[in-house]
């Protein structure tokens, strides 16, 4: 299948975006832990400060405009993107339609959570600098609705990401789609991405929760052992399909050994130009590598030497998104490249 | 909808004779012809006469070489494939469709594309691995076979007329049309007859159309890779004496 920017970086945006909304919504929806601040207030009395794990406005805000470009983007492969806002119609049947269904309805109570974090950070705080919610002995404070709210932001990415993979997955005639690894990498895939933007965007709030630091490189390191042994596994099993020859897909085979004599144009139409994308097996093993380590091996190294040196977790974090995206990137692209259509057969290709 | 409809005692779709189909093309250009001109047209082709042309045709014919094996050795047939739309009982390319533009049709299952709905996501194409949907990038929608719908059921044609214009423009008559959820009917005869059979049923999709496998060859016609011809043996002494003496000069 011919990979497109556009749908490429669609998913990869889309997907680390949600993977940090997930997160962010999992700890709102755990909620606040709190302790006595060491901060007074006005009146003398000592206020206590609370964050929920993996909290950070800017990581928020990040992740939802990853997610929003993202969709947009996925408009460029579109040949009516006017009649986009018709693809919610079809939940009942088609997996596009319930993708685009619930990420819209998604973004509802992300956009509740983003107002709210931004007024309550604007909230008055006797002149203490705030960067991150904390309630500060605040009776205003809505932990039950914003726990109920992360909790959604968590599902709905969970499920819009579940919808995504299933398009692929569904897809019967490509064979290294329709396959068992593609739903569950998706996922990973998302999680760990969203671990890297989660982490590197924490840094622009100067946020100081070390334990959730800890976490979310524990977390990079895992994940990318995971993500790495998943697409392996899936590597290989999609290199021992057999593609189907010309004579299974005319049903000629019982004749005889069936080869394609000529071809049915001499230019190539739309079919041949979408789905006769080929890719030499010496690069697919070329860039297979390049994506293992610039998407898994060089995050987890880099954080495995943040947990050793404190003093470079910041140019750490960013260092291991940017080549995190860069092999998803790649990984992507595979994805797509090395996926073969039936309608090949017909064709020699 | 996407949905399905109920199964229709219906089923209107098409028989392919490879037997008789001789790879002219006709049905192909009358087929690009008729939609170029009718309800669900246009057709463009863009840079039609210069270096890159390409546009949508709904059929396509193939050739195949198929190496049978004889008694003597082996035979090439040269088998002409046209592949279009198979107007399956549940085909995916419905299903998949966010839109609702992929549609099947209650009263007589066909499969249609309403142009004014698609977005041109292209996921159908995806969808359906008999390759029946081309994407337009002219005008940015998905175009496939129609049946000829607007032929069919059209009261201006002559009653004869009213058949899809590749099943009219075959020459050979490799192409048949009709209702092949009628046991009864011409085409459904011809299948049991002939053993039609339908493309890749392993997917499931439930094709409508039939191919008719070619017919089974003589051996020991002048097949390519059979035995040469014996050579001739021929008796001198038979022959007149003048002759007799020519062939010893010409064996020398």
């Amino acid at each position: 299948m011919r990979p497109t920017f556009s749908i490429i970086a669609f998913t990869v945006l889309s997907g680390i975006g949600y993977g940090a909304w997930f997160l962010f919504g999992l700890g709102a929806a755990i909620g606040p832990a709190c302790s006595a601040g060491g901060l007074s207030g006005p009146s003398g009395a000592t206020l206590t400060s609370c964050h929920a794990p993996f909290d950070s406005f800017a990581a928020l805000l990040v992740a939802s405009a990853c997610v929003a470009v993202g969709l947009l983007c996925s408009l460029g492969h579109l040949g009516k993107p006017q009649r986009a806002w018709r693809a919610v119609s079809q939940w009942r049947t088609s997996w596009l339609s319930r993708e685009g269904a619930i990420a819209l309805l998604t973004f509802v109570p992300a956009a509740v959570l983003v107002v709210r974090y931004g007024l309550a950070l604007q909230s008055p705080t006797d002149g203490v600098a705030v960067t991150e919610l904390h309630r500060w002995n605040d009776a205003s404070w809505d932990e039950t609705g914003n726990r109920l709210l992360g909790g959604l932001v968590a599902l709905g990415s969970l499920a819009t990401v579940f919808c995504t993979a299933n398009i692929y997955a569904s897809l019967k005639p490509i064979r290294a789609w329709h396959e068992r690894h593609v739903v569950p990498a998706y996922l990973l895939l998302g999680l760990y991405g969203g671990t890297l933007l989660l982490h590197a965007t924490t840094t622009l709030s100067g946020a100081t929760w070390h334990r959730d630091r800890l976490v979310l490189l524990v977390g990079t390191i895992a994940l990318a052992a995971g993500c790495g042994w998943i697409k392996l596994r899936y590597w290989r099993s999609i290199d021992a399909q057999s593609s189907i020859a010309a004579g299974q897909a005319t049903g000629l085979e019982t004749l005889g050994v069936v080869r394609a004599f000529e071809a049915p144009h001499t230019e190539e139409n739309y079919l041949l130009h979408e789905m006769g994308f080929m890719l030499a097996r010496k690069h697919a093993r070329a860039l297979r590598r390049i994506a293992l380590v610039a998407a898994f091996a060089v995050p987890a190294l880099l954080a495995a030497v943040a947990l050793a040196l404190p003093a470079v977790q910041v140019a750490i974090a960013w260092l291991a998104l940017a080549s995190g995206l860069a092999g998803l990137f790649v990984e992507r692209w595979l994805f797509f490249a090395e996926a073969k259509h039936a309608v090949t057969a017909y064709y020699r290709r | 909808m996407t949905a399905l409809p109920p199964p229709s005692a219906k089923k209107l779709g098409l028989v392919i004779d490879l037997d008789t189909c001789v790879g002219c093309h006709a049905c192909a250009v009358a087929c690009k012809e008729w939609n170029d001109g009718g309800q669900f047209g246009p057709l463009p082709d863009e840079d039609p006469y210069g270096t890159q042309p390409h546009g949508v045709w709904f059929n396509r014919v193939h050739s195949y070489a198929v190496e049978q094996a004889t008694q003597g050795g082996t035979r090439e047939l040269t088998v002409h494939f046209p592949r279009s739309c198979l107007h399956c009982e549940t085909p995916a390319c419905v299903t998949v469709c966010p839109t609702g533009a992929s549609y099947k049709r209650a009263e007589d299952g066909i499969v249609l594309v309403d142009a004014d709905r698609c977005i041109g996501c292209q996921l159908c194409a995806w969808a359906c691995p008999y390759g029946a949907r081309e994407f337009s990038m002219e005008r940015g929608t998905m175009q496939k076979c129609t049946l000829c719908v607007d032929r069919i059921y059209n009261e201006t044609l002559d009653q004869a007329d009213r058949q899809p214009a590749c099943v009219m423009a075959c020459p050979t008559r490799a192409r048949h049309f009709g209702d092949l959820g009628d046991a009864q009917s011409p085409v459904s005869k011809l299948v049991a007859e002939r053993g039609g059979y339908a493309l890749m049923p392993e997917y499931d999709y439930q094709p409508v159309n039939r191919y008719l496998p070619p017919r089974p060859r003589r051996d020991g016609c002048a097949d390519a890779g059979a035995k040469p011809a014996p050579e001739e043996a021929l008796d001198a002494a038979q022959l007149p004496g003048v002759l007799r003496w020519l062939d010893r000069v010409l064996s020398r």
